[in-house]
């Protein structure tokens, strides 16, 4: 495939908004002084003030906006292509939602309103947790973490103050570790060390569920917590997850549930009739946030009855009148992760979403989900395919599943980055690469309900064109790619030499 | 598809995976799905229940405020290149995104006087949790001495995750009476050099704080470091940190030149709408020496195979995808998308608007700060600077008069007393004063304010 012919925006240098314009030029009128004027010096002593304006651009609105529509285009995007990025459940954004959350009722809303003139906001976001809670079989929720990761660390806070209340964490050296398998995200290891647990890694047996006999032995009454994500990363529903609930319940812990994959599960299976005690979802995901580049996210949490005492404050509760309001005074609760009430634009677009495609529908979008996994899988397992780029474990999968690209780095001397670049040449997203970390040259793939078969097909035509020409010329795979705005970038470097801001003059 | 799966239906598929006794045997117990019309209209109806700054003059703040958002930010964060992607984890498609990260750490930086800046983080009390959890990492020290000017939101998620990690937070309360509002230097330095200092880790202020008052930042710092002292049992400084409001950054000294270590805040501000309280974006920026810890993610220039300058994220190894455990942060998806909003704000305002604006929101809070304290009943709670919000003493109880003043379509401000929980902070009500409201508004809201605390005193004293 030869590479695409760029535009001249493309191949121009990047130019950054610092480094346009011109002194003197702006976009902002300042409204005008409609007070007396007094000098500044006397409302502000000048050793409180700013010797010097800041260095910010002096652009005019036309600079600004042809600047950032120029650098958009640099940008692949979900709205123009397939995007089957493992774990991060890139399913299509509905307008609709974009709109209601503009509404000035809500997108002018202040979060210190009084609760009784913003009823509106309120049963919106009781209407969502009454919603989580019922698809996640969890009764107790709090919408206030500010993504999965942040429900990761209230979830782990909620344990804690568990444990602390039942006197079973008196001093440091009990209830010190919470135990994750070699599968789990990054986060939850990393959430652990900023709860003050320690982790204590669990072995992953070979059928990419939990190895029960390395649970047993690791389960004692040392142990706070669990963390499991289910399906897990491998896409694996661990089919001994019953047995896993009663060991971990067995010796005092709680059972975590990462939410990152409920896209697989939603109205087929649900975390609490699992046995778990705390579950995050993350609404950007299974309920459709636009991703916006890497956030914002939402990481709402449900909790069985056990937990919910120690729940972040506020809460949203219906009085007796059916009136909403927050509900700050629960004495047991872990306090508060953030300001005000967490991403409230995000319920508004999770909550129309669930409206939208209601009981049926959620349950449907998973069913979907599992069912374009296990198709894309299948195609990938055709010849040609398969005996280069493998399933790591399992026979079916869940919403998503993990190829090895092991025999593929082997035999064609192509490893999974070379593919996941010349997979851009081809026009797609990559997968997410090297991940889990117990697969070798590891590559995971989801690629969501929203996506039709046709666009399945031709993303497994392109692995299988990317291998024959590999297999062909292993040099083309290791050069790509090449129709991109820019090429394979020094990483190394920028990591070695850090250039983190413009040098402003 | 089935047939190319191999089963002979779509429930085979979860039969086979999912156990049966942890199979939801019924439907969900939700309401049947919507046509998008429909689910407009009652979406409608319910954000038509809530009054917004749409709807009445409202003097709301206390972390967020209503200040006007341009029209091209809408527009822009509307695109779906910006929109719909997400992390740039392949940066050879993703340099849209890339650079505006390295745009907005270049503005974060400009703003803040301090050489490094993140990409972004949560909002403005977590990332001053962030902030302590960096001090932690750096010296290993248990205590974080704070400033009861913080928010009090702030010192809540402060206390939260400090307990998590093993700290314990020390509150140094504000000086009293109308010549305080500002943090209780002796207090704070006496907090700080307790057990000889060395067990302070942090040190944080809000500048401006809470209630209005413009800091002496540079006077905090440096006794902070003093306190601290090289001499302590821990050998080392305290990490000063900063809760900085952004949008006063074009007229209010910068952190880094008033040896603050890190600055962090709410960014909401800069051209982020209210929603409700959030998504907006937390800033966070530090002085080099902090590089290698900082959480989140942060873009790097670079060069591609050809030469080209690029944008890749870098300095990964801090980070929970490599790190695991390890990791200085457990931050993943971040505010990407209200990071870009306020690059643009920043660039939108320019190098001289962002001092005009910060003029005239000193001007016109100075006047509404002085009118109201006309009213009888009225008292401003201290003399400090206040740039974009002023604290005033009410002879009344607040709730009532606010529900007076809400029935001329008039939000008078936050009831600091229902934020706080501080027995003080009765009758104190929080105004603030963006470009959005006009010296006619602010006559008004004097008329009105004053008429309510009238009509709440007559009838008080009646009963």
């Amino acid at each position: 495939m030869s590479p695409i012919e760029q535009t001249p925006m493309q191949r121009e240098r990047a130019r950054t908004i610092f480094q346009k314009g011109a002194p003197g030029r702006r976009a902002f009128v300042c409204p005008e002084l409609d007070v007396p004027h007094v000098d500044v010096s006397e409302l502000l002593p000048e050793r409180l003030r700013r010797r010097r304006a800041p260095r910010l651009p002096e652009v005019s609105e036309p600079e600004i906006v042809r600047h950032y529509v120029g650098i958009s285009k640099r940008n692949f995007d979900l709205d123009s292509g397939f995007y089957p990025l493992g774990s991060c459940t890139m399913k299509h954004n509905p307008r609709l939602h974009e709109r209601v959350a503009a509404l000035p009722g809500n997108a002018r809303l202040h979060p210190l309103q009084d609760a009784e003139r913003s009823q509106g906001a309120l049963e919106l976001m009781w209407g969502l947790q009454g919603a989580l809670a019922e698809i996640s079989g969890l009764p107790h929720v709090s919408l206030q973490p500010s993504a999965g990761s942040h429900g990761e660390l209230a979830g782990l806070l909620l344990t804690r103050a568990y444990h602390e209340d039942r006197g079973d964490r008196s001093e440091i050296g009990q209830r010190h570790k919470v135990l994750t398998p070699d599968t789990a995200h990054g986060t939850n290891p990393a959430t652990v060390t900023m709860a003050g647990f320690e982790v204590v890694k669990l072995a992953t047996n070979v059928d990419g569920g939990i190895d029960i006999e390395d649970l047993r032995a690791k389960a004692d009454a040392d142990v706070a917590c669990l963390m499991l994500t289910n399906p897990n990363t491998l896409g694996v529903f661990d089919p001994n997850i019953t047995e896993i609930a009663e060991i971990v319940h067995g010796v005092g812990a709680t059972l975590y549930y990462d939410g990152a994959n409920l896209n697989a599960v939603m109205g087929l299976s649900r975390p609490g009739d699992m046995g778990f005690d705390i579950v995050h979802f993350n609404l950007h995901k299974s309920f459709t946030q636009p991703h916006g580049g890497g956030g914002p996210g939402s990481g709402p949490i449900a909790v069985s009855e056990r937990v919910a005492p120690y729940l972040p404050v506020p809460v949203v509760v219906r009085r007796d009148d059916d009136s909403f309001e927050l509900d700050h005074d629960r004495p047991k609760s872990i306090g508060r992760l953030r300001g005000f009430h967490g991403n409230y634009g995000c319920f508004v677009r999770s909550y129309a979403y669930i409206r939208s495609l209601g009981r049926d529908g959620l349950k449907d979008a998973s069913e979907a989900a599992v069912l374009n996994a296990n198709y894309l899988l299948a195609r990938l397992k055709e010849h040609g395919v398969a005996q280069y780029l493998p399933l790591a474990y399992g026979e079916l999968c869940m919403h998503e599943f993990v190829l090895s690209g092991g025999p593929m780095n082997k035999e064609l001397q192509v490893k999974t980055l070379d593919l996941a670049k010349r997979l851009l040449d081809f026009g797609f997203h990559p997968p997410t690469v090297y991940f889990p970390l117990l697969v070798d040259e590891a590559l995971m793939v989801e690629p969501t309900e929203t996506e039709t078969k046709e666009t399945l097909d031709a993303f497994a035509d392109a692995i299988a064109a990317i291998l024959k020409e590999a297999a062909d010329d292993p040099e083309i795979a290791h050069g790509a790619p090449y129709s991109t705005p820019v090429r394979r970038l020094d990483e190394v470097g920028a990591a070695k030499n850090p250039v983190i801001r413009e040098v402003l003059s | 598809m089935l047939a190319a799966i191999g089963v002979g239906s779509l429930q085979e598929i979860f039969e086979r995976q999912i156990p049966e006794p942890v199979r939801l045997g019924r439907e969900l117990d939700l309401p049947e799905g919507l046509p998008e019309q429909d689910v407009y209209e009652h979406l409608r109806a319910l954000a038509a229940r809530n009054t917004s700054a749409e709807d009445e003059l409202s003097f709301l703040g206390a972390g967020m405020y209503d200040h006007y958002v341009p029209a091209l930010i809408d527009m822009l964060m509307e695109r779906s290149e910006f929109l719909t992607p997400y992390t740039p984890y392949q940066p050879e498609i993703s340099q849209g995104g890339l650079q505006v990260m390295f745009e907005y750490q270049t503005a974060i930086c400009e703003l803040t006087g301090l050489p490094v800046s993140n990409a972004s983080v949560y909002e403005g009390p977590s990332a001053v949790a962030a902030a302590a959890y960096l001090a932690k990492l750096h010296n290993g020290a248990r205590r974080i001495v704070a400033s009861a000017g913080l928010h009090p939101h702030t010192l809540q998620t402060l206390r939260t995750t400090a307990h998590g990690f093993g700290m314990e937070v020390v509150e140094v309360p504000l000086l009293a009476g109308s010549a305080g509002g500002l943090t209780d230097l002796d207090a704070w330095t006496a907090a700080i050099a307790a057990d000889g200092g060395g067990d302070t880790s942090a040190a944080i202020f809000a500048q401006p704080n809470f209630y209005g008052a413009v800091e002496d930042a540079a006077a905090l710092s440096a006794a902070a470091k003093a306190a601290g002292g090289e001499s302590g049992s821990g050998g080392h400084r305290p990490v000063v940190i900063a809760q900085v409001d952004p949008i006063t950054l074009g007229i209010l000294a910068p952190p880094g030149e008033c040896g603050v270590d890190v600055a962090v805040g709410e960014g909401q501000s800069l051209g982020n709408r209210l929603d409700f309280g959030g998504p907006s974006f937390g800033l966070f920026a530090a002085r080099e020496e902090y590089l290698r810890r900082m959480p989140g993610r942060i873009a790097g220039e670079t060069v591609d195979v050809d030469g080209r300058r690029g944008f890749v994220l870098t300095l990964q190894t801090r980070e929970q995808h490599i790190r695991r455990e390890k990791a200085t942060s457990n931050i993943c998806t971040s505010q990407a998308l209200n990071a870009l909003a306020g690059v643009v704000y920043l660039s939108w305002l320019g190098r001289r608007g962002i001092v005009e604006l910060g003029e005239l929101l000193l001007a016109r809070t100075h006047y509404a700060r002085e009118r109201l304290a006309e009213s009888d009943g009225v008292e401003k709670l201290h003399e400090q600077p206040a740039i974009r919000e002023f604290a005033l003493r009410l002879d009344a109880d607040v709730a009532a008069v606010k529900r007076r003043c809400a029935e001329h379509g008039v939000n008078p401000g936050v009831d600091v007393h229902e934020l706080s929980g501080r027995e003080e902070d009765r009758g104190v009500l929080l105004v603030a004063i963006t470009e959005r409201r006009t010296r006619a508004d602010i006559d008004r809201l004097a008329d009105v304010l004053g008429a309510a605390i009238a009509l709440e005193r007559q009838a008080t004293v009646t009963v």
